[in-house]
């Protein structure tokens, strides 16, 4: 069985390129079974998906611990320890990483031995963002080395048909030429043998102490706590703010924010970063079209 | 006959569009699932000739659920976890109205804490309420089941609303090839609504406000409903065989895997028992006869036919994905209800309780549940109900109590709590 682990970011689409991956797969004569997983949806966090392939029924479900191909759109979710991405990965697994650093800096970075593959990062070119989960679909199909650019090509036309045949023709460009980049590395990624049942690891299982109900109910005792979580770190696009253009109404954006994320100070607005979470409503509603959408990585690069 | 990649959510949707259902009364706000979404746009787009109405909670659809299948209508609706207790009153209610239709639940872990992914504890609460309960695996058995239980439900002999359930994420989120029945095949097995003597008409009134009953006739209700449920296990095995005949998929009221010959079985309801079933097929390369029982009905509890296959037998586990505090795995129970005292029952029947909120259950988890069944075997003793739990789970839980705890201090310190 083919065991395939996507990574990204709410709103990259991985969810629709485990999709455009099983569509493919199933076109193939596969088994499949892919699914996306995520906590309370939200644009920007760690949401990750899995495809199974396999010549028979597919029996296993949910989290797969052993995977055969990671895929990695968002290379900031690496070190983000809920995103999970190296869970898992041994030698035998392909990590495919989006990311505008080669592979060799990754394996010396992660210390991994597994193959590690990269693909181009296009997620600084705002206009390409939209494509990633196409693009990791594409590389990541040639990557297995048993769907054909045909099958690829049926499965983004069906998975996006909705979306109109301009989106769909855009994405079947990335997701091929993702597909041809990847030739070299055709057919390297191989599913690994099954769990036998006669020579595996216990698992380590505990008689659950009992906690007195000081410890042990889910209550939280710090007040105002939310400041310290730092939504910011959900955003894919920021919105920057162009003081020329700016005509100091003092109330527009910040009222429509609503995560309450701008602050007006003797009418002029400022974005506080650390918990605008990247939903565009000020971008929207600012009559003189003062706030601009620019792509997080982007942005921060031009800051340092 | 096509064959597609379709998830539970919608794999429930055409069940309930094959069925011809007429009226689908809906909350359809969180936790409502994307169920209601794809039969509102075949709705829509005139692809399915029904009426929807949206209601302000689970407690009126329920109602108007009901009370729809009362005037004689087909009706079909759903809801996951919260929503489900949320209308808990009304599934006690209009199960005594023995109006018939089907409910279709996204099983998922309840608060507290809140929790979005899969476990039993919402259904099992629903265990007494007089709904017939059948319990998908797969997304194939999601739609094949909505289109069985319009039968059950509808049946003159039972005449009780059915919920069909499928676990969150594992089933609803999740896509497999599903095989979507011809309409007119579809049609003709469920058949129509025939709702005999509850149809409400404006010409002939009836009512549901039954008057305040003392014990005696009261008692005559409830227990005519109990017997009603019993009757569903001969309904299900005919309709089930019925069912298999036209569409060459089989659904006995508890699936047996890999049983005829096994010394240990496990038993375990939902789409973690496809895990399990796979952990079988590792066990038996590894030379273990183990075997694997998975049922499909709950309510009625199919309890002659656990006792015929589990007969002669020398081990059970039982795994629960579900946790009655203070006493345990509600299927080990029952199970334990079912067995105690007959003749040639397993000796050993134990519990494992796993899968809350999601949490795996991992292959190396079902080998040594194998392993402790074969080994108290051997011993001639059960041991304790076992609360599936790993060092390293701990081991994170006390990392993050260890970070709370400091806060707390500093909270005590700076005086944050003594405001209180």
């Amino acid at each position: 069985m083919y065991r395939i682990r996507f990574h990204g970011r709410g709103g990259q689409g991985m969810k629709t390129a485990s999709r455009i991956l099983g569509t493919a797969l199933f076109l193939e004569g596969y088994e499949v079974q892919d699914a996306p997983r995520y906590g309370a949806e939200r644009r920007g966090a760690p949401i990750f998906a899995f495809v199974r392939a396999d010549d028979q029924p597919i029996n296993e479900r949910g989290i797969i611990t052993r995977p055969d191909l990671v895929i990695v759109a968002d290379d900031s979710l690496v070190p983000v320890p809920a995103a999970g991405v190296l869970a898992g990965v041994d030698e035998h697994t392909v990590l495919l990483i989006n990311s505008d650093e080669n592979a060799g800096t990754w394996q010396h970075r992660l210390n991994l031995r597994c193959r590690i593959v990269t693909l181009p990062a296009e997620a600084g070119d705002r206009a390409e963002l939209r494509f990633i989960g196409a693009t990791c679909s594409g590389a990541a199909a040639r990557l297995l080395g048993n769907i054909s650019r045909e099958s690829l090509q049926q499965a983004i036309g069906e998975e996006l048909a909705d979306l109109g045949s301009a989106v769909v023709a855009n994405n079947l460009n990335k997701a091929l030429a993702a597909y041809d980049s990847m030739q070299a590395q055709a057919g390297c990624v191989h599913p690994r043998e099954e769990t036998d049942a006669s020579a595996y690891s216990r698992p380590a299982w505990i008689d659950l102490p009992f906690d007195t109900a000081r410890v042990s109910a889910p209550d939280i005792h710090a007040a105002a706590n939310s400041v310290e979580v730092r939504t910011g770190l959900w955003r894919t696009l920021r919105p920057v703010i162009d003081y020329e253009r700016c005509n100091r109404c003092w109330w527009v954006c910040s009222t429509f924010c609503p995560d309450g994320a701008i602050r007006v100070e003797d009418t002029t607005p400022e974005i506080d970063y650390d918990h605008c979470k990247g939903c565009m409503v000020c971008v929207a509603q600012c009559p003189p079209h003062a706030i601009e959408a620019i792509p997080e990585q982007q942005a921060q690069e031009a800051v340092t | 006959m096509t064959r597609r990649l379709l998830t539970g959510n919608g794999a429930a949707a055409w069940g309930a569009r094959l069925a011809a259902t007429d009226y689908i009364p809906a909350f359809p706000i969180t936790p409502q699932t994307e169920i209601i979404e794809d039969i509102a746009a075949w709705i829509d787009i005139g692809d399915m000739p029904a009426r929807m109405v949206t209601m302000e909670s689970e407690h009126s659809m329920i109602t108007a659920a009901a009370a729809a299948a009362a005037s004689g209508v087909r009706v079909f609706s759903a809801t996951s976890s919260q929503g489900l207790l949320y209308g808990m009153e009304m599934l006690y209610t209009v199960a005594g109205w023995r109006a018939p239709f089907v409910l279709v639940n996204v099983s998922r872990g309840l608060a507290s804490p809140i929790t979005l992914e899969p476990d039993h504890n919402d259904i099992m609460a629903a265990r007494d309420c007089g709904f017939l309960q059948l319990h998908c695996a797969t997304c194939q058995e999601v739609l094949d089941s909505t289109l069985m239980a319009f039968r059950l439900a509808e049946d003159a002999r039972i005449r009780l609303p059915v919920i069909v359930n499928m676990d969150g994420f594992y089933l609803s989120f999740t896509r497999e090839p599903v095989e979507i029945p011809d309409a007119g095949a579809a049609r003709r097995f469920v058949g129509d609504y025939d709702p005999e003597n509850v149809r409400f008409r404006a010409s002939s009134p009836v009512s549901q406000a039954v008057a305040v009953l003392g014990g005696a006739p009261y008692s005559y209700f409830r227990y005519e409903s109990h017997l009603a449920a019993q009757k569903g296990l001969a309904v299900y095995d005919d309709l089930s065989a019925e069912f298999a005949e036209r569409f060459d998929r089989d659904y006995p009221a508890i699936e047996a895997w890999q049983c005829e010959d096994a010394d240990i079985v496990l038993v375990m309801l939902g789409s973690f028992a496809t895990k399990a079933r796979a952990a079988v097929d590792r066990l038996r390369e590894a030379g273990h006869r183990v075997g694997l029982l998975r049922p499909r009905l709950l309510r009625p509890f199919p309890a002659e036919t656990f006792r015929s296959l589990l007969s002669g037998k020398a081990g059970v586990a039982v795994i629960d994905q579900n946790i009655s505090m203070g006493m345990g795995g509600v299927l080990h129970s029952e199970l334990a209800g079912a067995l105690y005292g007959q003749p040639d029952m397993p000796p050993r029947l134990l519990s494992f309780i796993g899968g809350l909120g999601g949490r795996d259950i991992s292959m190396e988890e079902f080998f040594e549940i194998a392993a402790t069944t074969r080994k108290a075997v051997e011993d001639g003793h059960t041991p304790p109900p076992r609360l599936m739990y790993t060092e390293q789970e701990l081991r994170e839980i006390r990392k993050l109590q260890a970070v709370a705890s400091v806060e707390r201090e500093e909270l005590d310190n700076s005086g944050g709590l003594n405001n209180e």
